[in-house]
């Protein structure tokens, strides 16, 4: 077969590194969670305990339930602003102020998360907003939807526009059109917009430092912190236990889209 | 955008309030112009086409043949003109306003819906009743032959299987004219061979009017009753496939349906009914003349293949010809061999070449010509046209 | 008006929620960053003024206008502290990315000759640890490479070291650190680009008698190019403003832009520095934000 033969002994090589690189330091991470000694140099068998002790950690759960609310607000928020602005820039033809409005949407995506962190902080003290669940719900959802406006803007660009002249042929109206043929083969990528949106919640520390108030610490504030003073076991179990969320996450939507859709293509999670 | 009544597409289907007046055309279409940028992709168009009729839009690719069609669908509307259907200007109507169907050269089949919700899609937006929609996607299934296929999804079709879908769904409201966009573009000539005749007979047996657009003038000549030659944005010529290929209107319109013989004409001289040509490349030919008269304008006599005889040594005679004969002396060039017929490339004494194209009628041919072979092509005046340059 | 005009009016308004909300959550807190960066550090609540107080009537606000001035940005430039850290934070972006592409390119590449069916199972593969959290796969290598971690002991199993060696806190923890977490977004660009890529070009090349080397040099990277343009500004842009990654791995005597940045505003309070720094910051990034943007916008818009 000529695809076999053009992978050079080179090629595997490199893709078998490359993924080892990637994968191993998050294995280890996860084996060591489970380590029933304190000393990361120890096996001391297999144990759950650390994951009791961080569920007896009051301050860890309730930083936990804070990042979970604020990924499932902010990521829901984003994905429907996310949406719609995909939908204007690849729908919309030419508009005034377009070339603002997608370079606003495309710059915070490598934006250094100081800078957006810094400024939304600064929005909010000139507003004089109470920071807190809200601010970085916000600050979130600004940062987030710009991903998911490319996510499905990109989905949006694939698909064929015979579909919705087909439509409109069978006697629909062009915003009926949309929502009966073009939203139906969009919504593995907007399913796919919004795992992103979550995902990139819960993991924010920058933006969450800057925008959140005393006494609303998101995860990974509380992560950050405990880190600095070095490696804690416990910290291996939190983050074990933040992967095996993220697994769950990603199997559910992607089984979802898998049965709502047998079209072939399928949006990648990226 | 005009102010369009409210009336949708799917009411106007369904009462058929649309009926021509009786002599009236079903579609005309006056002076309809588009343009793109500085573009002109249709340039001033006027058709009429009459309820029953299938009409090919034939041209080569960029000719504007695709976006007439679209402007009939509506999803252009035109610079200039007006579209009439049944006496109602459509020309600025949406496409869901229109009782007009497309079936799309991609076929648009939509990937998230079975065939029956397919071909119900359109039912279902027209506000049919749930009742009467399933009878009537049973009736399009059969009509189609895909029964046993409704729960598919399109990506489980065969190429053939979906071109029918698309037929089914765009039939399915019964539109007053139906649109095919290269409906047999993605087939094999087999296939495409077999589906011809299905649309033929299926448009018979419905007495619809369709409309189709394609680039294969074999195609447009087995289907449609009358064929409409368009070329950079005009129709080059309206006429039915018989007339389009032996009375073509000008050169180009001969040179792109089919195979012909040209000869450039330096004289002429009337005697009786007939013209006497003479050419640079054949020497002087004897042909009829033609029934539209033409000037003083630069002009070549124009034979087709087939039309044109061979034999060793002269004309052979046949019964209900003339006597007046044109007789080329020359030597076969080069032979092709096609199956059912073989051309021969003549070499003519008088400087030019002749193609004949000689049906293979026996298996054997021990007479076989053969290359640089001294031979005679003949051909009468009647099969000659004068084609204006 | 066309099929896609019939549709570009309802489109248009839907831009109407994002836009309103990035106006007012992107554009609009820029301008504060800039007023901010423009006044002076006040041990006050809000800490900086002049305060703008639209209230206060127009004598006011124009004693607050003159109040302001750019001692901010003098600061920046003449003090060593700001200039180095902007200084290292442009070597290590560009040694990073260097990194990067020297790594990302040869998997890539792997990627886009293995037969279809594994394409897409590889792809998958480089993906889903991006999704795992960012913090995470840092804390992943603190693991690895702390005082007494795996690689010290495996290095001391097989006794290539005498004693433990001192990885973190050194740059070349922060290499590792900064390479493990921006590899996905150097190779999915540049996958795109190879795989996207007719395998008969390379063919040809070969067949036209060129050695497998030039083949790589004279087709296939050229051809490349605009993926790794995409790879290396998603890489280089934010690795210039990275703060997490240097203050856990690298060593606290030279600073990156953005952990002064993160300092000055958390630690010394100075709001008006943070804000002239993340100005300095964005007006040094603004040329690769630019040909980003343009990149981004016309890939999407070309599909």
């Amino acid at each position: 077969m000529r695809t076999i033969s053009r992978l050079s002994r080179f090629n595997i090589a490199s893709l078998a590194l490359g993924l080892a690189f990637l994968y191993l330091p998050i294995l280890i991470l996860v084996i060591y969670s489970f380590n029933a000694s304190r000393l990361v140099t120890v096996w001391g068998g297999w144990s759950l305990r650390w994951y009791h002790e961080f569920f007896a950690d009051r301050a860890m759960i309730e930083a936990s339930w804070m990042s979970l609310r604020v990924a499932v607000a902010s990521a829901t928020i984003a994905t429907l602003l996310g949406t719609l602005a995909a939908v204007a820039l690849s729908r919309g033809e030419r508009f005034r102020g377009r070339t603002l409005f997608s370079g606003m949407l495309y710059a915070p995506l490598v934006m250094p998360e100081v800078i957006t962190g810094l400024s939304l902080l600064l929005l909010f003290v000139a507003l004089n907003a109470e920071r807190g669940f809200w601010t970085v719900t916000i600050a979130h959802t600004t940062l987030t939807m710009c991903f998911v406006a490319v996510v499905v803007q990109s989905r949006l660009g694939s698909l064929d526009r015979s579909l919705e002249e087909a439509a409109m042929d069978l006697g629909c109206a062009p915003v009926r059109a949309f929502l009966s043929v073009t939203l139906p083969l969009i919504a593995p990528a907007i399913v796919a917009g919004w795992m992103l949106a979550f995902t990139l919640s819960l993991d924010d520390l920058v933006i969450a430092s800057f925008t959140t108030g005393p006494g609303s610490a998101t995860l990974p504030i509380r992560i950050y912190s405990e880190v600095r003073l070095g490696v804690k076991p416990e910290i291996n179990a939190i983050c074990t236990l933040v992967i095996a969320l993220i697994a769950v996450v990603i199997i559910i939507a992607s089984v979802a889209s898998k049965l709502s859709s047998s079209q072939g293509e399928s949006a990648a999670p990226l | 955008m005009t102010d369009e009544s409210p009336r949708t597409g799917a009411a106007a289907n369904a009462a058929g309030d649309a009926h021509p007046a009786a002599g009236e055309p079903l579609l005309r279409i006056e002076g309809v112009a588009k343009t793109f940028g500085t573009f002109r992709a249709v340039d001033g168009v006027s058709l009429d086409v009459k309820a029953g009729e299938f009409f090919a839009l034939l041209g080569p690719s960029g000719c504007g043949k695709t976006t007439l069609l679209r402007m009939l669908a509506g999803f252009e509307a035109p610079d200039e003109g007006r579209i009439l259907l049944g006496g109602r200007d459509i020309a600025q109507a949406l496409p869901h306003e229109r009782p007009i169907n497309m079936m799309f050269q991609n076929y648009a089949l939509f990937p998230h819906l079975s065939v029956r919700d397919n071909i119900a899609f359109g039912l279902k937006r027209s506000g049919m009743a749930r009742a009467e929609i399933a009878p009537r996607v049973a009736e399009m299934v059969a009509l189609v032959k895909l029964e046993g296929l409704e729960k598919r999804k399109p990506d489980q079709l065969s190429g053939g299987q979906r071109q029918r879908v698309a037929l089914a769904r765009a039939l399915a409201r019964r539109p007053q004219l139906l649109l095919l966009d290269e409906p047999l573009a993605a087939l094999d000539k087999k296939l495409r061979e077999s589906t011809q005749r299905e649309l033929m007979e299926l448009q018979r047996r419905l007495g619809m009017t369709f409309i189709i657009v394609t680039h294969d003038q074999e195609e447009a000549m087995t289907m449609a009753s009358r064929i409409g030659v368009m070329k950079s944005g005009k129709l080059a010529q309206v006429a039915p496939p018989r007339e389009l290929y032996e009375a073509p209107r000008s050169r180009w319109i001969a040179e792109f349906v089919g195979d012909i013989n040209l000869f450039d004409a330096e004289s002429k001289l009337r005697d009786g009914h007939r013209l006497v040509i003479g050419t640079r490349d054949a020497g002087t030919l004897v042909v009829a003349e033609p029934r539209q008269p033409f000037g003083d304008s630069r002009f070549s006599v124009a034979i087709r293949p087939e039309k044109v005889k061979l034999s060793r040594r002269g004309p052979v005679s046949e019964a209900g010809h003339g006597t007046a004969i044109n007789v080329l002396d020359g030597v076969i060039a080069d032979i092709c061999y096609l199956g059912g017929t073989t051309t021969y490339k003549v070499k003519l004494d008088t400087g030019g070449t002749v193609q004949a194209s000689v049906a293979n009628s026996a298996r054997l041919d021990v007479d076989a010509y053969s290359l640089n072979q001294q031979i005679v092509a003949w051909f009468t005046p009647d099969d000659c046209v004068v084609l204006p340059s | 008006m066309s099929a896609r005009r019939i549709f570009a009016r309802p489109a248009r308004f839907a831009a109407i929620a994002p836009y309103v909300w990035m106006v007012l959550f992107f554009l609009v807190p820029f301008g504060f960053v800039l007023k901010i960066s423009l006044s002076q550090t006040a041990i006050a609540q809000p800490p900086y003024e002049p305060v703008f107080d639209l209230t206060a009537g127009w004598t006011a606000i124009r004693a607050a206008f003159a109040a302001l001035s750019i001692d901010n940005f003098r600061l920046l430039a003449s003090d060593d502290i700001y200039v180095f850290a902007y200084l290292r934070s442009l070597t290590v972006a560009v040694t990073a990315t260097a990194l990067l592409l020297l790594i990302g390119y040869p998997i890539a590449y792997g990627m886009a000759r293995l037969p279809k069916r594994w394409q897409a199972v590889a792809m998958v593969l480089v993906i889903v640890p991006f999704w795992t959290s960012f913090l995470i796969r840092i804390y992943a290598w603190i693991n690895i490479l702390q005082h007494d971690g795996l690689l010290n002991q495996i290095l001391l199993a097989l006794h290539l070291v005498s004693q433990p060696v001192v990885w973190l806190s050194t740059d070349t923890a922060m290499y590792i650190g900064i390479v493990y977490s921006y590899l996905p977004f150097m190779i999915l660009p540049l996958y795109a680009t190879l795989a996207k890529m007719e395998p008969a070009l390379e063919e040809a090349a070969s067949d036209l008698g060129a050695p497998p080397g030039a083949v790589f040099w004279l087709v296939t990277f050229p051809l490349s190019l605009p993926g790794v343009g995409a790879g290396v500004l998603l890489c280089f842009i934010p690795i210039v403003g990275e703060f997490v990654i240097p203050d856990l791995l690298a060593g606290s005597n030279s600073l990156m832009i953005g952990q002064t940045l993160w300092l000055e505003f958390f630690t010394n309070k100075d709001w008006p520095v943070a804000s002239a720094a993340a100005i300095a910051l964005l007006v040094m990034l603004l040329l690769p934000l630019l040909f980003y943007e343009r990149l981004q916008r016309r890939q999407l818009e070309e599909q």
